[in-house]
């Protein structure tokens, strides 16, 4: 134990051995050297090892493959470069499974699996391209493409090229929600279809604050918010699913707006929502007067001057002004969750009226 | 977490119903008056007010059958009773078709529609009430009540039905059937409440020798723990403890008893898992949420042998080893409900259920309930969205505890099983091979005489249809939907067909939950289409893309076709082709049996023109 750097065990009679500062360093007599405190941990001290996870053999698409056992489908999909569609999918939340477009043929199976939550079992074989693959990741992409506005959802434009899907062979969109109707829908209450038109979850945007815009006509319903709003992240619980079937929408507690609401503008719904239907205020007026403009923006890492947490910002800055702000996903620090001063508390910054008193 | 809740206060009636579930408010922390003695600067709620959870729903059903809806301040005030926050019971409350989330009257009924209620003039029924009392959901000139369109209510034998709920300080759910918008009017009427229903019987065979699911029904006295011991009742419970757990698994496993709630898994199997896991406690729940439309063999089993239910529970709660059992029954039961409460009670109280606690749970009006982990997250006091599995439930189940879930009708099969020496080897001489033991179907729509029907796997389709009288009136038959809404359509050439898993399984069919719905020659076959379309859009939880605009966007073609907009278009084989794509996306990628097969019954029945013409 006293070779580790961390045993308790040192004389506490050596203290006073210690030479005064400002003295010149005299020869020092070899008691000295033994009756010295022990030296300060030299090396951070580490956790106790783990064994590497087993190995499992499965075959993807034919090929044999090793994995570490408890990987998902998914994981292993992505070790050996297979681009595998996700939309319901984030590194840093709690896997739901609910957007099917990374659906797996899996032979045994009745049914396809999702890739993103299904772990790999000893000798599986997975077919991630098969024709029922392709169907249901087609279908799922026309569904969403034909119910949802996804113009700022680029990954959802790429996967509705590469499957392509034909969002418009079910009809024309229907027309777009009166303000509050969505949120007003009870459980169970039948709206009839329209013969001309295909049903869409358009509606106005919510705009009820000045940090960030809901815009529900794009949301795909893919859960995140809600898990980084609660369990996953800020513990906050200020919004959550409400409605059932085509009916269901996020919700704050009975549909009133953010400022009523349990909302602390984290923004962290934002940071991980993929459709830009929550979006800071900022990028949603500036979209508006059409000065968005991605490729003129550069992203600068820097911490947060506010508390001594210490979270990585990455400030997207357009024309000398910064127009939002996130924190990268994989940073140990945050994983990609700031708090409302990081997130929104830069306006100081940028501040160029004349100085006040 | 840190609650925050805003708006009034609810008022003293929202109060009081909330409380006589959960008890008084024993703090302002809880939404209690606030007194310095208690309160002081001590926080209280916390984990003892979160482990409560569970009691959410009831408390919503408080509210609702109290004041008729649900409001904000009611709803905030659960919420700081059970530290939920109040987005997620807006979440919970939005879910069920029970609840009301916005201002309605406190005299509601809800008509049925659906398929064998529409056979029976439920069209009509509900056009006499838009002429008589306004649109469904619009409330009548004095505020006092309205109507709304509800899916099978689970009376199909005496269809058309309808559900009258009277909120109040003495809340009370009765159901009607056969019904006309006259006696609906005069049920929620200014003194139409109250009014007790005289019922046929639902069981034709009632009292006939021979039968063994049904023996008891109309013949002993539901109510009476007395009536039921002097029929032979809680000697399987007994011959059980007897023999221990293992002898009683091995025996339902020799019985190859698999489960009538649709999935046809086998019990011993299931049981055997439970029992053999190390995680602790075991939960055993009981799935009377019975929604699939034409079915309605549980609720006669409730009503008609209430006992039976809870002493199969109890040997099943002994097997799997469980000392908390649920009974999770749907919200538009009310008289099985009341008959069930009362068997629970009166067995406890007569110390016939030993350790174990058997709780009654309501449902809200959610088909997707009866989903076995829809059923969980609905008794943990969420929103109905099944889990993925795996896991499974006897593994991760209830609470995420080893549970142990069976249908109401496989319970009951339980006492043939477990009741005498030998009982597995008799029961597994019934039936065929594939399919052992009696089986309970429920016939409804264009026969003589719908009901409950008791038959041994591998009658006939036709042999069960002259059981029940035939077609009346002369009329041919034109099809038959086996299974409900989530089951096939057959044809007059499925007459001969047996009705075991197996037989149906070879001509693409399935029993499900037991429907048998005829439908004879001057049946509305696109409108039945039409309604089991509308039934899967408006039932699936929303949760997985492929159902939740899948079901959507199948009833907007069958809308197409039916009003032969698709054919002015020239694109009717367009559509077929892309509703069998839909038909598939649902099949093989949505997360549960809703979505997976929503698209069944409508296929099978436009794959034969001569069934319905599109
Ligand atoms: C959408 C859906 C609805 C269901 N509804 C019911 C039901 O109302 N009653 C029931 O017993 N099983 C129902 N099930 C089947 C249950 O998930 C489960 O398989 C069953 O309760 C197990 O009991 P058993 O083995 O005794 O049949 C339903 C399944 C699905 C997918
Ligand atoms: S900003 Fe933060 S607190 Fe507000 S809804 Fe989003 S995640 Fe929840
Ligand atoms: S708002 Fe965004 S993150 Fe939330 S469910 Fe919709 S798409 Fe997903
Ligand atoms: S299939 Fe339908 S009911 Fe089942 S989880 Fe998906 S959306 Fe919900
Ligand atoms: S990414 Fe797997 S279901 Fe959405």
């Amino acid at each position: 134990m006293s070779g580790d750097g961390l045993s308790m065990d040192r004389d506490p009679a050596g203290v006073a051995n210690v030479p005064h500062a400002g003295e010149p360093p005299a020869a020092q007599p070899l008691t000295d050297i033994l009756l010295r405190p022990a030296a300060r941990p030299s090396r951070i001290p580490q956790p106790p090892a783990r064994p590497e996870p087993a190995l499992v053999e499965i075959t993807i698409d034919g090929s044999p493959v090793s994995v570490p056992a408890g990987s998902t489908i998914l994981e292993a999909c992505r070790a050996e470069g297979i681009d595998t569609p996700t939309l319901c999918y984030l590194e840093n939340l709690t896997p739901v499974n609910v957007c099917r477009v990374c659906v797996v043929e899996v032979t045994g199976s009745r049914v396809l699996v999702p890739a993103c939550s299904r772990r790999v079992e000893a000798g599986m074989e997975v077919q991630t391209d098969s024709d029922r693959v392709r169907l249901s990741r087609r279908m799922v992409m026309e569904l969403l493409g034909s119910s949802v506005d996804l113009s700022t959802a680029p990954a959802a434009a790429g996967y509705i090229e590469r499957y392509e899907a034909d969002p418009e062979r079910y009809g024309p969109p229907a027309r777009t929600a009166a303000p509050g109707e969505r949120d007003a829908h009870e459980a169970g209450h039948h709206h009839p279809p329209a013969t001309d038109a295909a049903e869409t979850v358009l509606q106005p945007v919510k705009v009820d604050n000045e940090l960030y815009i809901r815009d529900y006509s794009k949301c795909i319903l893919c859960y995140k918010c809600v898990e980084a709003c609660g369990e996953d992240a800020q513990n906050t619980f200020a919004i959550a699913v409400a409605g059932r079937g085509f009916d269901a929408r996020i919700s704050t507690e009975s549909a009133v707006p953010l400022p009523d609401s349990a909302c602390v503008y984290c923004g962290n719904c934002i940071g991980v929502c993929p459709t830009g239907a929550l979006m800071f205020k900022s990028e949603f007026e500036m979209r508006g007067a059409g000065t968005w403009d991605e490729s003129a923006q550069t992203v600068t890492e820097t911490i947060c001057p506010y508390c001594g947490v210490g979270c990585v910002l990455e400030l997207h800055v357009q024309d000398n002004t910064i127009v939002t702000v996130t924190s990268p996903l994989d940073s140990s620090v945050t994983e990609g969750h700031l708090c409302v001063k990081g997130r929104f508390g830069f306006q100081f910054v940028q501040n160029r009226g004349p100085r006040q008193g | 977490m840190d609650l925050h809740v805003i708006g009034p206060l609810a008022t003293p009636a929202e109060r009081a119903a909330v409380d006589a579930i959960l008890g008084p408010a024993e703090s302002g922390w809880r939404g209690g008056v606030r007194d310095t003695g208690i309160d002081g600067h001590v926080a209280r709620g916390g984990h003892a007010a979160r482990s409560r959870r569970d009691l959410l729903i009831p408390a919503l059903h408080a509210i609702q059958s109290r004041i008729g809806w649900i409001s904000q301040p009611a709803l905030n005030y659960v919420c700081k009773r059970l530290t939920v926050p109040p987005a997620e019971a807006w979440g919970v409350a939005t879910f069920y078709a029970l609840f009301a989330t916005s201002a309605r009257p406190p005299v509601v009924a809800h008509v049925c529609d659906d398929l064998a209620c529409r056979l029976a003039g439920s069209d009509d029924l509900c056009a006499d009430l838009e002429r008589t009392m306004g649109l469904a959901g619009v409330p009548d000139h004095d505020g006092e009540r309205t109507w709304l369109r509800s899916p099978c209510l689970g009376v199909c034998e005496r269809a058309p039905a309808a559900m009258i709920t009277i909120a109040g300080t003495v809340p009370q759910a009765t159901v009607a059937a056969p019904v006309d918008a006259a006696g609906i009017a005069a049920r929620i009427g200014p003194d139409g409440g109250g009014r007790t229903e005289h019922r046929d019987h639902p069981v034709p065979q009632a009292g006939q020798p021979g039968l063994r699911l049904l023996a008891r029904i109309g013949v002993v006295d539901p109510t009476s723990l007395d009536a039921y011991l002097a029929s032979g009742g809680f000697r399987a419970l007994e011959r059980a403890r007897a023999i221990g757990p293992q002898q009683v698994i091995d025996e339902v496993t020799a019985a190859n008893l698999v489960g009538r709630g649709g999935a046809a898994f086998p019990t011993g199997r299931k049981w055997a898992a439970v029992a053999a896991q190390p995680a602790l406690p075991h939960y055993l729940v009981c799935n009377a949420d019975e929604s699939e439309p034409g079915t309605f063999k549980d609720r006669v089993l409730m009503e008609g042998d209430p006992f039976a239910v809870v002493e199969a529970m109890a040997i099943e709660a002994f097997a799997v080893g469980a000392t908390k059992a649920y009974l999770y029954i749907r919200g538009e039961y009310p008289l099985a409900e009341a008959r069930i409460a009362d068997a629970i009670a009166r067995s406890r109280d007569a110390g016939l259920l030993g350790d174990l606690d058997i709780e009654l749970r309501r449902g809200a009006g959610a088909y997707i309930c009866g989903e076995e982990t829809a059923l969980f997250e609905s008794i943990e006091g969420k929103r109905g969205e099944p889990r993925n599995k795996p896991p499974f439930p006897v593994e991760v189940g209830l609470f995420g505890k080893p549970t142990a879930v069976n249908n109401v009708e496989t319970l009951v099969n339980v006492l043939q099983i477990v009741g005498i020496d030998g009982g597995a080897a008799a029961y597994r001489a019934i039936g065929t091979d594939g399919s052992t033991g009696p089986k309970l179907f429920c016939v409804s729509g264009n026969v003589t005489n719908a009901g409950v029907y008791e038959v041994e796997f591998g009658v006939t389709l036709g042999q069960l249809l002259a059981m029940a009288g035939g077609v009346p009136g002369g009329r041919t038959l034109k099809a038959v939907l086996l299974g409900g809404a989530a089951g096939v359509f057959v044809g007059p050439e499925a007459l001969d067909t047996p009705l075991t898993f197996e037989a149906t399984r070879a001509i693409g069919a399935t029993l499900g939950s037991g429907v048998v719905l005829v439908f004879d020659e001057t049946a509305d076959m696109a409108g039945a289409l039409t309604r089991i379309a509308r039934f899967f859009r408006d039932e699936s939880c929303g949760q997985c893309v492929p159902c939740r605009v899948g079901t959507v966007r199948q009833e907007e073609l069958l809308a197409r076709l039916a009003s032969g907009a698709a054919a002015a278009h020239g694109r009717r084989d367009d559509e077929l082709a892309l509703l069998r794509e839909l038909g598939q996306v649902m099949r093989d990628a949505s997360i549960c049996g809703l979505g997976q097969t929503a698209s069944s019954a409508i296929e099978s029945a436009l794959r034969r023109p001569e069934m319905v013409a599109l």
